[in-house]
């Protein structure tokens, strides 16, 4: 089970940085991802927390919106636990393609490397195989699904319960 | 209320499909007596059920069994078992359908006299005329409550169709306004007017926009001469040693099997389902499926050259709001081969959530040329193509040599290849929206590949003749008198109009036969 929590971490911040963190934002604590600055946390299962932590990392780089938290991309990628938790042969093609993954990206492994586009070099290699499919056919729609990511983005939702846009601006273009 | 008739009843019409074809010929049928099942393979879901999101509508509407893809359109490497984006439910697609109402061309009626041959098309005349068509047309937009028509007014336009319509007049086109739809403007026929919900495509959850769910099936419902069966999945059309259908073979929600005995057998499971009934029902007698002699079952699969064109402004629109065909440009809908294709498109305005356009926007794409378009997506106005594709014999419905569904019955193989003209339209109008939209000051513009088919026609065509179709100018088979098709599969040629009004019209048209032929005791 895959768990996602808020405020919870209650390590210090010295304690957090005694354990070494991912880039500068999320930390891996026994089982789980944290965001201290955020302050919410995913608890892994199946996966190792490394592994999540490199698939939240993952996401973000594959649909980059620079005004979605991270929590977001943590949410989108859980499925990938809960589903390796089921299945073996699932589980071991996500913990090989993240491996891969940091084979390729060098001594740092592919949280190490700085930029996005020598990440994204790092994926153009492996776009065509099977985990980079399932991460990012998956993603596509567990990311932009959220319903808290919509506003980011101007998109309003449902509008049934609120008689439409009839008298809330579905008209309203001023600048042709 | 309702009837509820006997499986052995052979009296009755049985149709299989709710939708805008089987929903509409089950009406008419039992406004005059006649008595009807109607068998649907989805459920019943009223519009109170409806949800307004995209994925959850889906999910609830949609046809999901899966079906196999062959073929170069994009649709097949994309969404290799999506070929289609319709609809298994009572009340069939016209659940999702956005409601654009046209009527189709004279000329589009003639496309092989008008078109002359092309190579790799398989072009022939419809067996009917705009003019035999055009009373049927008249009753079909009055029963739909077509804006435009009528005297009702049509749509208030929304942000995106002020958009469209800035380029439109930027542009020099001279036909744009807020389409024919069948949406109410105003209150009618006791269904309130449209909301500007813009959720048209998840089922318009105020009734405003024509469906057979809540128009033609109760109505239908209340003479008491219709019965319709949800969850009633059609596997097989029985005949006698004379070649006459006698009634068909259905599983219901568990898998048990029934059949019901029928007078009359109508098929309207759209032109994906309606084909593969036919070829699983083939027999001794009948080896290649019914009503097949021509060879033309399944074949000449058409789905509209389409495709959509998404722009970015550097100030909001919030396109999302409001009926999501919400206007119409006619202009490049006439035939003017100077153009470098035959037949022509229809502009019309066409909004996705932010959900479905992550998912069909640039399907498989990533990295920061794709987020960026989304990340302005309350700039972005958009419209699709819709435009005639020619018929082909390659393009076609077939049964899948191995995979079955879980009632046995073999799931159907969609194949389809652009043709040459295809591809020359959808590159012209690309060209014309692009710069359209540049007009109003777009500062990016996106050239949005096909979605899985929302239409789909032509696989069991009408024609004059025998050997060149599959059924008659009444729908009626050429090889078998008491079986009929009544979908868009009829459809000889696409048009470069949305089908439905064509459909409906069809439907009215054949009941009137269909009673006539009863009477007459010669069915
Ligand atoms: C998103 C969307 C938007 C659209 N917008 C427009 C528009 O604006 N204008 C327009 O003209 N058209 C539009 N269309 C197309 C329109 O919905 C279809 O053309 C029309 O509904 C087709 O009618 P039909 O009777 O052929 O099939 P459908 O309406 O699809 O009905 C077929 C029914 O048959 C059932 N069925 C199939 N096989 C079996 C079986 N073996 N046994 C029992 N039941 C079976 C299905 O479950 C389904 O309910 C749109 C479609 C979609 C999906
Ligand atoms: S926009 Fe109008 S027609 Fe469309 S769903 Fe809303 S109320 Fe219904």
């Amino acid at each position: 089970m895959v768990t996602i929590y808020d405020g919870k971490p209650g390590l210090s911040r010295r304690e957090l940085l005694k354990r070494g963190g991912i880039g500068a934002l999320l930390v891996i604590s026994g089982s789980a991802v944290i965001s201290p600055e955020h302050a919410w946390g995913l608890e892994t299962s199946a996966l190792k927390p490394e592994t999540m932590a490199t698939l939240i990392q993952m996401a973000r780089d594959i649909y980059p919106h620079d005004q979605v938290p991270d929590k977001n991309y943590a949410i989108a990628v859980k499925g990938h636990d809960e589903q390796a938790g089921k299945d073996a042969a699932y589980k071991t093609m996500i913990e090989d393609g993240i491996a891969d993954l940091d084979k390729k990206s060098g001594d740092g492994g592919y949280r190490g490397l700085g930029w996005e586009d020598q990440r994204v070099a790092v994926l153009k290699q492996v776009e065509a195989t099977p985990f980079f499919q399932a991460i990012r056919g998956g993603l596509v729609v567990s990311l932009y699904n959220q319903k808290e990511v919509w506003p980011i983005f101007g998109y309003e939702g449902e509008s049934f319960s609120k008689g439409g846009y009839i008298a809330r601006g579905f008209n309203d273009i001023e600048w042709l | 209320m309702a009837a509820a008739f006997d499986l052995n009843n052979d009296g009755v019409v049985v149709i299989i499909g709710s939708g805008a074809g089987g929903g509409t010929l089950g009406n008419e049928l039992a406004q005059k007596g006649v008595d009807v099942v109607i068998l649907e393979a989805g459920a019943r879901h009223e519009y109170e059920d409806f949800v307004n999101d995209e994925w959850d509508s889906f999910t609830q509407l949609a046809w999901k069994d899966k079906r196999t893809t062959s073929g170069d359109w994009r649709v097949a490497k994309d969404f290799p078992n999506l070929p289609a984006w319709i609809v298994k439910s009572v009340g069939g697609s016209t659940t999702h359908w956005a409601g654009a109402s046209l009527r189709f061309q004279e000329h589009e009626f003639k496309t092989l006299s008008t078109y002359g041959k092309l190579e790799g098309a398989n072009l022939l005349d419809w067996p009917i005329t705009l003019s035999e068509l055009e009373p049927y047309y008249a009753k079909a937009e009055a029963k739909m409550g077509v804006t435009g028509t009528n005297d009702w007014p049509r749509l208030p336009g929304n942000n995106n169709f002020k958009v469209l319509k800035a380029g439109a007049d930027k542009l020099g086109y001279k036909e744009c306004h807020t389409g024919n739809m069948a949406i109410n403007s105003v209150e009618r026929d006791d269904r309130m007017s449209c909301q500007q919900t813009g959720f048209c495509f998840q089922g318009c959850k105020w009734g405003a926009k024509w469906s057979t769910l809540y128009t033609e099936i109760p109505k239908g419902e209340a003479t008491g001469h219709l019965e319709v069966r949800p969850n009633a999945m059609v596997v097989k059309i029985n005949h006698d040693d004379s070649g006459k259908v006698t009634g068909v073979v259905y599983a219901e929600k568990d898998g048990k099997l029934q059949e019901q005995k029928a007078r009359i057998v109508a098929v309207a499971g759209n032109s994906i389902e309606s084909p593969r009934l036919l070829l699983n029902s083939a027999s001794g007698k009948f080896p290649d499926g019914l009503a097949n002699s021509s060879g033309q079952v399944g074949k000449n699969y058409m789905r509209h050259t389409t495709g959509s064109v998404y722009a970015i402004f550097d100030k909001p629109v919030h396109m999302y709001r409001g009926t999501t065909m919400a206007g119409i440009i006619r202009d490049e809908a006439r035939h003017d081969p100077s153009r470098g294709f035959v037949g022509g498109y229809e502009f019309e305005t066409l909004s996705l959530g932010l959900p479905f356009m992550a998912a069909f926007l640039d399907p498989g794409a990533w990295g920061r040329s794709f987020t960026t378009a989304l990340d302005h997506y309350d700039h972005m106005a958009g419209l699709w193509i819709v435009g005639e594709d020619m018929p082909r014999a390659e393009n076609r419905i077939t049964l899948h040599a191995d995979l079955k569904d879980e009632h046995g019955m073999p799931i159907a193989d969609v194949h389809f290849d652009d043709h040459p003209n295809d591809t020359a339209m959808r590159n012209h109008a690309y060209k014309q929206a692009s710069a359209l939209y540049a007009a109003v000051g777009a500062t990016r513009t996106f050239p949005t590949p096909p979605y899985p088919s929302t239409h789909n026609l032509g696989t069991n065509r009408m024609s004059e003749k025998a050997a060149d179709g599959v059924v008659n100018k009444h729908g009626q088979t050429h090889d078998i008198k008491n079986l009929f098709v009544s979908d868009g599969s009829q459809f000889t040629t696409g048009a470069a109009e949305n089908p439905t009004l064509t459909i409906v019209s069809l439907a009215i048209r054949q009941a009137d036969y269909i009673a006539t032929q009863m009477s007459a005791k010669t069915i």
